[in-house]
Order: structure tokens, then C-alpha cells, then sequence
């Protein structure tokens, strides 16, 4: 029987309780091989070798892109995203609480590769329990002299959408943390008019480890497709919410089984805010991967799964869900200004059973209309976490367009919703 | 050589003239905002241009597309909004 919890971001986590220190990390996972001896190739060939692919969501192979910023024009700059501004992720944050090192390590290995000259990592403003942690890595690794180019902790608006790579880099080049216009895109043309790299936290870490151990050991996790391990946050009706690393490849009922799923929950959501709803049998058996989910239409995100709690409808949650997205744009993009607004008052209005009209209709027309008009994927996202309910709750859904209850809410208490345990006030871009 | 209309959606404001001026290619959505198909052919070259003119936020552009990317596009039957 294959592992699903594997112990290598998170190794001692459980015992300490707390960030290691420099002498703690070190002690566990090694020193970083000096300058000039990281291993056989160079670290971007091992990273392409080891099949390291981004760990915010997006999941594109992070050697080719290391490899486009590396060619860019002058010296390149790197950029460390760990806003985790999806509100059903917490590994990013727990990363860097308890392992703020192997991020660091990450950040200067991947500034060397790169011919970096500078490194920037960001935080979301409001999450000072965190910064105080990362700075105080930070002071600790300057007095230890531990690395060749400063890291910059920034603390940046935390909206939905300022978490967005184009987002981070219009704020780090003075402006409003909103999307801009691609292209260029960063890695051609980012901070400072310069190629920047921009990764996810956990995809620095497992760089960290990649540049000690090299790529096969990296592949001794993971299957085909998808290599190494991941962090996942399990959340919603589990008895044991919280964030878990497992091989990459797992199933899902597997990942779901170790926060002690509720045997009775009857949907999850997959990939957090802009993923899918399926029911739990639907998906239980396939690997939380962008293969093992392709035939259901969904993605891993940022391994990300809600579990729906028995007693709620999940329209009612995906309502409330889509009232936050509407909430978090921009404020740039007619259609999604006005497109995601219109389709949480549809949802809401039929999660309720008090449609106006024909909210169905109207939602699957705007679905179509709005979909891929927006600077940023923001509504894209949004749209398909929206149809995505419509289909896993087709039998809700059609109950309460004709005013009738749902089976959920005859089954009795409503949890609160994700969205509104998770929201987050509006406020500055900048 | 293929012209394509883009609208850079930050930018544009929903004023709504290039869907007056070029119909065959523009249409609003339901809050006003330019739905575009983004292949301009050869006839109506002279319409584009004028609806990038004329738009009041100067959202529109037009841009060539090579020949060889073009075939690509060309397979993708459809305008590239989907209603």
C-alpha cells in the first residue's frame, strides 16, 4: 500500500510547535551546499529534472520557469508569494510558521540560479502574528550571514485578487496591489522592469530540499506527473481540520480519511474558492492531482478540500462563497465588476428557494459571458466554483427554482459557511 | 496578415460606441461592456479602425497576427467570446 503522509516539509512540526531556528533547521535538514556545489547539475537542471511544479495553484513546471527568468535581459529579481489569500488554504501560513527557514533557503538558492540581485517576500498586512515570525527568520539569518542577497519581508493589502503574480508586482513597483494587464508577463518583464520570478512559498521549500538532496530523491515521493510531496488544508465536516503533506498522487478519500472525514458528508470542495464542488464518492477514489481530477473537470488549486458538512446546502455555502469572490475583485473589469455581483444574486436567490424569474437560465448565460474577459482569472475562477455547484447540487438546485426545500436543510443544523467564517474586510489596494 | 480587436478590459469603460460602429464584431453585454469577435476580416478593416478611434478610454486596439499563428487560430472555429 503506498504512503499518503509523508514527513518532509513538515518534519518535526508536531513536536516543536513552534518556527525553528537557524540551528534547529539546520540540524534536520543539513546545511545548504556551499556556492558552486549544489549538486550534479545546476539547480535549475535538478528542479526540471526533479519535475518540481508551482505549489500556489497554477501548477506550471517550476524548472522551465526558473529557466525563462535565467535568459531574461539584465539581473533578475525573485519574489516569495506567500499571501495565501485563498480563505480555505493555511498551509502557505503554516509553512512559514513553522519552517520559515526552508522558504528562506529557497528563496536564496532560487535568487542564485536566477542571477538575482534582490528578493522580496510578501505577507498579507493583516497576518502580524506571521510577519513577527518571518522577520525575526529573517534578523536571524542576517547576523548568521547566511545569505548573499537581503530578503525584503513586505506586508501587502490582503484582498482575493492582490495575491495575483502581476498584483504583487505592480505593488512592489509602487502601485495599488490590483492585476495588470499581461503581457508582458513578470518573468519577462516584472519588479523593477526586470525578470522576476515569482513563487509560492511551499514551491521555494521544496526547492530547499531539491538543492540538498536532488531531484531522484525528490521523486522517491509522487507518481508519474506529479512528483514529490504536497501541503493540503483540509477543512469543513473532518474532526481533524488542518493542513496535511501527502505524497503527491494521493487519493483523495485518502487525504480526506486523515482529517477523519465525517462518513456521512455527501460533497467537497476541491481546490478551494476557484475550484469544484463534487460529491465526496465522485472523487474519492482519484488522486488529488491536475491528471487524476482532468476527467471530473477539476484541479488540486492549492491542495485545497472543504468537506460539506451533512446538514448544509451546498448552494447555500456556494452562494456565500461567490458573494465573497464578488466582493474581492479588483474593481477593474466591467464583467467581472458586474458579471460576478449578478451571479451571486442568482445563487443567493436560489439557494434561498425565492428566485426572481429563471436564476438558472440567467446564470448559465452569464457563465458564458463572462468567462475569460477579465484582466486577471479572478472570474474564470469564480464561474466555474458557480457551475460547478449548479451541477454537483443539480437535484438541490432545481428543488428550490421551484421553491421547495432542499434535502440538506431537512436534514436540520446549518454550519456557518466557509465564506463567512473566512471573509475578510474590503479596504486599501495599497 | 489577419488584423485582431482586443479590448483591454481595465481600461475600457462600457461606453459602448465600438459596438455602434462595428456591429459585425462587437456586441454588449448586458451591462454595456464590448463582447468581441476578435478576427477582423479583411472587409471591415476600415470599420475596426474606426471603432479604435473612437473609443472614448482608448480600450481598443488592433494588432496583426502572422501568417503561421493564424492558421492556428483559423482551426478554432467561433467567435473568441462564447455566449
Amino acid at each position: 500500500m503506498r504512503r499518503v503522509a509523508v514527513s518532509r516539509l513538515t518534519a518535526g512540526w508536531q513536536q516543536s510547535g513552534r518556527a525553528a531556528t537557524v540551528r534547529e533547521h539546520v540540524d534536520r535538514y543539513g546545511p545548504l551546499p556551499p556556492v558552486g556545489h549544489r549538486g550534479p547539475g545546476s539547480l535549475i537542471d535538478e528542479v526540471s529534472a526533479a519535475g518540481l511544479t508551482g505549489r500556489g495553484g497554477a501548477g506550471f513546471p517550476t524548472g522551465t520557469k526558473l529557466r525563462s527568468v535565467a535568459s531574461g535581459r539584465g539581473p533578475a529579481v525573485v519574489v516569495a508569494n506567500g499571501m495565501e489569500s485563498e480563505p480555505a488554504s493555511e498551509k502557505d501560513q503554516a509553512l512559514l510558521a513553522r519552517a520559515p527557514h526552508l522558504v528562506l533557503d529557497g528563496i536564496a538558492l532560487a535568487a542564485e540560479a536566477v542571477g538575482a540581485t534582490e528578493a522580496h517576500l510578501c505577507l498579507a498586512q493583516g497576518r502580524h502574528w506571521l510577519t513577527d515570525i518571518v522577520t525575526a527568520a529573517v534578523a536571524e539569518r542576517e547576523r548568521a550571514r547566511l545569505d548573499r542577497i537581503p530578503v525584503t519581508v513586505h506586508t501587502v493589502p490582503e484582498r482575493y485578487t492582490s495575491s495575483e503574480e502581476s498584483a504583487l508586482v505592480h505593488w512592489l513597483n509602487g502601485g495599488e496591489a490590483k492585476p495588470i494587464k499581461t503581457p508582458p508577463r513578470p518573468f519577462e518583464r516584472g519588479v523593477g522592469k526586470r525578470p522576476t520570478l515569482i513563487d509560492n512559498v511551499e514551491t521555494l521549500a521544496h526547492m530547499a530540499l531539491i538543492g540538498r538532496y536532488g531531484s531522484r530523491w525528490f521523486r522517491q515521493a509522487g507518481v508519474a506527473g506529479a512528483a514529490g510531496s504536497m501541503l493540503t488544508t483540509v477543512s469543513g465536516a473532518v474532526a481533524r481540520p488542518g493542513v496535511y503533506e501527502v505524497e503527491a498522487g494521493a487519493p483523495i478519500g485518502d487525504v480526506l480519511a486523515l482529517a477523519g472525514v465525517e462518513a456521512d458528508a455527501p460533497a467537497v470542495l476541491v481546490g478551494g474558492y476557484f475550484g469544484t464542488w463534487h460529491a465526496v464518492s465522485e472523487v474519492a477514489g482519484l488522486a488529488l492531482t491536475k491528471q487524476g481530477l482532468d476527467p471530473v473537470g477539476g484541479s488540486p488549486g492549492a491542495g485545497i478540500l472543504y468537506v460539506l458538512p451533512a446538514g448544509e446546502c451546498g448552494l447555500d455555502e456556494a452562494a456565500g462563497i461567490m458573494r465573497y469572490l464578488a466582493s474581492q475583485g479588483a474593481e477593474q473589469c466591467g464583467p467581472c465588476m458586474f458579471g460576478l455581483p449578478a451571479i451571486a444574486g442568482d445563487l443567493s436567490q436560489l439557494a434561498a428557494g425565492r428566485p426572481e424569474g429563471d436564476p438558472l437560465g440567467r446564470m448559465q448565460r452569464r457563465f458564458g459571458q463572462i468567462a475569460g474577459r477579465g484582466a486577471c482569472r479572478h472570474p474564470d475562477g469564480a464561474v466555474r466554483m458557480a457551475a460547478s455547484a449548479l451541477r454537483a447540487f443539480a437535484a438541490d438546485a432545481h428543488a428550490h427554482a421551484r421553491r421547495r426545500s432542499c434535502l440538506a436543510s431537512s436534514r436540520g443544523t446549518q454550519a456557518a459557511t466557509v465564506a463567512m467564517a473566512h471573509s475578510r474586510g474590503g479596504g486599501e489596494w495599497r | 496578415m489577419t488584423l485582431k480587436l482586443e479590448v483591454d478590459p481595465i481600461a475600457c469603460d462600457g461606453h459602448g460606441l465600438c459596438a455602434d460602429l462595428l456591429p459585425e464584431l462587437v456586441e454588449l453585454d448586458e451591462w454595456g461592456y464590448p463582447m468581441i469577435h476578435d478576427r477582423v476580416p479583411a472587409g471591415l478593416a476600415g470599420h475596426a479602425r474606426r471603432a479604435v478611434s473612437a473609443c472614448p478610454a482608448l480600450a481598443l486596439k488592433l494588432s496583426r497576427v502572422p501568417h503561421e499563428k493564424d492558421r492556428s487560430m483559423a482551426s478554432r472555429p467561433g467567435p473568441a467570446v462564447r455566449r
